[in-house]
């Protein structure tokens, strides 16, 4: 079955300054709030601001958790193996664009 | 149909344990992770790795599965043969739980998938509103210029009355925001699975990559741009036309440049709250001496310049 839209919704830019709540977060990644909690003791989340509502998360807090979720369910990684992937991975991913940038590895 | 070789496409043998199955999982989800590998087809590998599993892992549904025999091969077209899981009772009604996302061989020896039994782990929810969901979108440098409307095609499950998921095909105009770099997000409000009980529908989040450009490159807010330059243009200065993805500049190449030169467009780059800048990298490119006119030229060079490129070297 395929059903075609052809209205446009509205889109809003997650940038570097979006933030999102704790609620917003829980919702978007379908966790509840002591799995976000467990992950800020790791130090996978750094959220701005007074634990609580008040919480502020950085934009990038949404794939942190995400990733974090999926290397848990399918790779059995525990939450400081996670921690340790996700910064690997972050360096290796700044690694790429640096790479990229100097065109040493074009395609 | 195609028959599906779980041996083989788990690497082991077909008379491997258990425990050989079990690390050859771990070894290839490592691997094919979508999180992790940079593999183009990891997504894809990845399934086919976690349905392998799912059969060889689970020593009711192997003897099933190897009962069919031997004689198979990968992509061959199969039937299963009638009552050939006769004796067989797999837990869960022939289905363990998991993604829906099973291929029609699975799906045919051992049931489709049941939403009651929900996703593995903390995917399940039992908020009222509807589930958020997270889907790629691959976009042209030039609409993050320009701003643009993608059309983007999303499998999204469904469960359906007497309670099985399938997947449909939904198409959906996304308006690409200007300025948009790579690896931000746009978040559709109420693009999401739909609540429940009357309850708002979950958000759609687009992670936006970008298309490989044969031109620019992007780090971050910036834009690199390769520039090939002729020798006399780098050493003498030149005012150059430069293609930028808003059209075309001039560009004041300063004499005695060298291969390598960064030249700074300021604000050339991708626009936002903090505008990028956008960099033109000159690559000297040399005219071949394939002629006696070329020949005389660089052998005028060689005579008269007394240029020794390698005089840090301290080699004679």
């Amino acid at each position: 079955m395929s059903k075609k839209d052809h209205s446009i919704p509205a889109v809003e830019l997650i940038d570097e300054q979006t933030t999102f709540t704790l609620v917003e977060l829980c919702r978007s990644c379908a966790v509840e709030a002591e799995v976000i909690e467990a992950m800020i003791e790791q130090g996978i989340l750094e959220p701005i601001g007074r634990r609580g509502p008040h919480w502020c998360f950085p934009s990038s807090s949404l794939r942190r958790t995400r990733v974090t979720l999926h290397l848990q369910q399918d790779l059995g990684v525990n939450l400081a193996g996670a921690a340790l992937a996700l910064d690997l991975l972050e360096h290796i991913e700044e690694l790429n664009a640096r790479v990229r940038a100097m065109g040493g590895h074009r395609k | 149909m195609e028959y599906k070789d779980y041996y083989e496409i788990m690497g082991v043998k077909r008379d491997a344990t258990q425990d050989e199955i079990k690390r050859a999982y771990r070894k290839l989800a490592r691997k094919y992770h979508p999180d992790v590998s940079k593999e183009t087809d990891a997504e894809a590998r990845f399934k086919e790795v976690g349905e392998a599993y799912e059969v060889l892992k689970d020593p009711e549904k192997r003897a099933a599965y190897d009962q069919l025999g031997a004689q198979w091969q990968a992509g061959q077209d199969f039937r299963p043969p009638p009552d050939w899981d006769a004796g067989f009772e797999f837990s869960g009604g022939g289905y363990t739980g998991g993604g829906a996302d099973h291929s029609a061989f699975f799906e045919e020896l051992f049931g489709r998938g049941f939403a009651q039994q929900g996703a593995t782990g903390g995917r399940r929810t039992f908020h009222m509103r509807g589930e958020d969901h997270h889907a790629k979108v691959l976009v042209d440098l030039e609409d993050s210029f320009s701003g643009a409307t993608r059309s983007i095609s999303l499998r999204v499950p469904e469960v359906t009355e007497d309670g099985h998921v399938t997947t449909r095909d939904r198409t959906l105009n996304v308006s690409i925001p200007k300025g948009i770099r790579p690896g931000q997000q746009i978040r559709l409000a109420g693009q999401g699975g739909p609540g429940f009980g009357g309850a708002e529908a979950g958000d759609l989040f687009l992670e936006v990559e970008f298309r490989d450009n044969p031109l620019y490159r992007v780090d971050g807010a910036d834009i690199y741009l390769d520039l090939p330059v002729a020798p006399w243009e780098a050493t003498l200065g030149a005012n150059i036309k430069v293609p930028t993805p808003s059209g075309a500049v001039d560009l004041k190449i300063p004499a005695n440049s060298n291969q390598g030169r960064k030249l700074r467009l300021k604000g050339r780059g991708l626009s936002g709250k903090k505008s990028g800048d956008m960099y033109v990298v000159l690559q000297v490119s040399l005219p071949p001496a394939d002629s006696d006119a070329a020949r005389q030229l660089y052998e005028q060079m060689q005579d008269q310049l007394g240029f020794n490129p390698r005089a840090a070297m301290e080699v004679a």
